[in-house]
């Protein structure tokens, strides 16, 4: 879509973008061109030289078990934390859209977590969750050591993937209860009308609808368990025990500021942007797509 | 609805009632455990009948946490980040909606390509340009051979440096720095009448008038909408902050959460570290509150 009157002097107009470019010059291509460059380099920590390694850094990393270890739990961490808060977000926006009595309080109420910092949100499940106080203390209390996500890993695992969850359940129900609400009630009603349940109606119907906001929630649910999950690791358990909770993201920052090993965390950086590259190119396919079929 | 489904309508009250307990019961738990004492916050199970050392143990995390500076940090931050983004976001849509120059195209992809790359995926890099923020242009010098041919000429040599640690620029300016309200705008400006610019121009305003007396002040939904949504997504923020404010008088509230982790050995003082989430989780719980509506509007006109 174009305008058809513009503003005939084109020099203000390219200035009224300079700000931004410079910005995005500074604090977004000349890092992320950094960030190849340094993956392709051996970098002396804090000012050091460099020197061209080529692929080597990928090699060392990919031969690397800790990484495949991160790889193969943030798969894990995404898979099962995105599809806890988009099932239940989408039970919760379905029933908040059958509008009874209180469904107004509900899409109020039921957003109200993603307000909430994933450190915040982190430091209220590490208290919930904690083995020797809070609610899971009640376990250790009649099968002494059955929960420690101090020692054990899987419950480690637990532990952060509810703290993310919790989150994002708010947030994936905003965009369900839109896209439930953009459905024309008139559909429904005839399709009562021709005598068809509320279950037939959901999965021939509203189902089928709602497919598109669907795919966009799963695609932003998986990038946002890549980045956002860093507060909620380095809160709870730091990425222990044993590497057990190490997620891309808290990997590339310990490798990097704490292991100062800069041309390492620059590589993982750059497998971890072009997964999210991938994903992103995926998601505006389907926006697209979803344009289409209004 | 069209019929009668008691039964339906009884399961749907339950499991939106369940889903309230669980949306709000881990702040209630918070809270109630900030209102206990050292004992009773440890109590297997812990009581959830409110204590009463609640204003006690709000006082003890904000001075043990220093929260007073730390808040102010926050509000600071978030509210430069909530700014710039709408300002510099609003100046780019109308560079790229009312112009038509060369290269306009592949400006609004240079634009565009930045939703893709998030923050902590570039996060090594980009600490290393707020070290010294004019590292790129010195790059740019460097490359191009021009600080080999100014030292030649006048014998000087180029070395450009202005570091930006540990100060509020330093955060603000790396997190304003993506393009996400710019496509918020461009979406608005695109539904505005083209007759409306006829009209401006026929009167004799030019391009500056028209976006400042007429094209801002009808955006002032999205403004509201864009600057709440970046306020939220600002003040949560942990791992920017917590790298690049290494003096703890810069630090953001966030990130001081990790100050209050109880120690292992003794009784832990999770009292105190509810009390402390409990402050810090407030403010933007707040912001949702008041400002939901441009909340959920800005959260759905930008991610579609």
């Amino acid at each position: 879509m174009e305008k058809r009157t513009t503003f005939s002097k084109w020099s203000v107009g390219i200035l009224f973008a300079v700000p931004q470019l410079l910005l995005i010059f500074t604090f977004f291509y000349w890092p992320a061109g950094q960030a190849i460059f340094w993956s392709l380099t051996l970098q002396q920590p804090w000012g050091g030289g460099n020197i061209w390694v080529g692929l080597d850094n990928f090699k060392s990393i990919l031969a690397n078990p800790d990484y495949w270890n991160s790889v193969t739990i943030s798969i894990i961490f995404a898979a099962i934390s995105t599809s806890l808060s988009m099932g239940v977000a989408l039970v919760l926006a379905a029933l908040t859209d059958r509008q009874l009595r209180g469904s107004k309080f509900y899409s109020v109420v039921l957003i109200w977590p993603y307000g909430i910092a994933a450190p915040a949100s982190a430091m209220a499940f590490r208290f919930i969750l904690a083995p020797e106080a809070g609610f899971m203390s009640i376990v250790n209390h009649y099968w002494p050591g059955l929960w420690d996500p101090g020692l054990n890993g899987a419950d480690a695992m637990a532990t952060i993937i509810a703290a993310f969850s919790w989150k994002y359940i708010g947030y994936s129900f905003i965009f369900f209860l839109a896209a439930f609400q953009a459905i024309p009630r008139s559909l429904i009603e005839a399709a009562a009308m021709d005598g068809s349940g509320v279950i037939r109606r959901f999965w021939d119907i509203q189902f089928p609808l709602i497919t598109p906001t669907i795919f966009f929630l799963l695609v932003i649910n998986i990038t946002e368990s890549f980045q956002d999950s860093f507060g909620i690791v380095d809160i709870m358990t730091a990425g222990g025990p044993h590497n057990s909770t190490n997620l891309m993201v808290y990997k590339i920052y310990s490798d990097g500021f704490k292991g100062l090993d800069f041309s390492g965390a620059a590589a993982q950086s750059i497998i971890l942007m072009l997964l999210i590259i991938v994903l992103t190119i995926f998601q505006f396919r389907f926006i697209e797509r979803r344009v289409h079929y209004r | 609805m069209v019929e009668r489904t008691p039964i339906l309508n009884f399961f749907t009250h339950l499991i939106l009632f369940i889903g309230f307990v669980m949306a709000v019961g881990p702040i209630a738990i918070v809270a109630i455990a900030a209102s206990h004492n050292l004992a009773e916050v440890n109590q297997v199970p812990m009581s959830l009948i409110p204590g009463t050392d609640f204003w006690v143990n709000l006082k003890t995390a904000w001075t043990t946490a220093d929260l007073g500076p730390k808040l102010l940090n926050s509000l600071i931050f978030a509210g430069g980040v909530a700014a710039g983004k709408v300002i510099i976001s609003a100046l780019t849509a109308f560079s790229l909606v009312y112009f038509r120059y060369p290269g306009r195209h592949f400006i609004f992809w240079l634009v565009f390509i930045t939703l893709m790359l998030p923050l902590e995926v570039r996060i090594v890099p980009t600490y290393a340009v707020i070290a010294n923020v004019l590292s790129p242009y010195q790059g740019l010098l460097d490359a191009t051979g021009l600080t080999w041919l100014i030292e030649k000429v006048t014998g000087i040599q180029v070395s450009l440096n202005m570091g930006l640690l540990n100060s509020s620029l330093g955060l603000i300016l790396p997190l304003v720095a993506t393009a996400t309200g710019t496509f918020l705008y461009r979406q608005f400006f695109l539904t505005i009448p083209d007759e409306l610019t006829e009209a401006a121009r026929m009167d004799g305003a030019g391009s500056l008038r028209f976006f400042f007396d007429i094209l801002l002040p009808l955006s002032r939904t999205n403004m509201a909408a864009l600057g709440t949504i970046m306020f939220l997504w600002a003040w949560n923020q942990y791992l920017w902050p917590l790298l690049i404010t290494t003096d703890p008088s810069h630090a953001t509230a966030v990130t001081e959460l990790k100050q209050l982790i109880p120690n292992v050995g003794g009784l832990p003082e999770w009292h105190i570290a509810m009390a402390g989430t409990l402050i810090v989780m407030i403010p933007p719980l707040l912001v949702v509150v008041l400002m939901q509506r441009w909340f959920v509007r800005g959260l759905i006109a930008t991610e579609k």
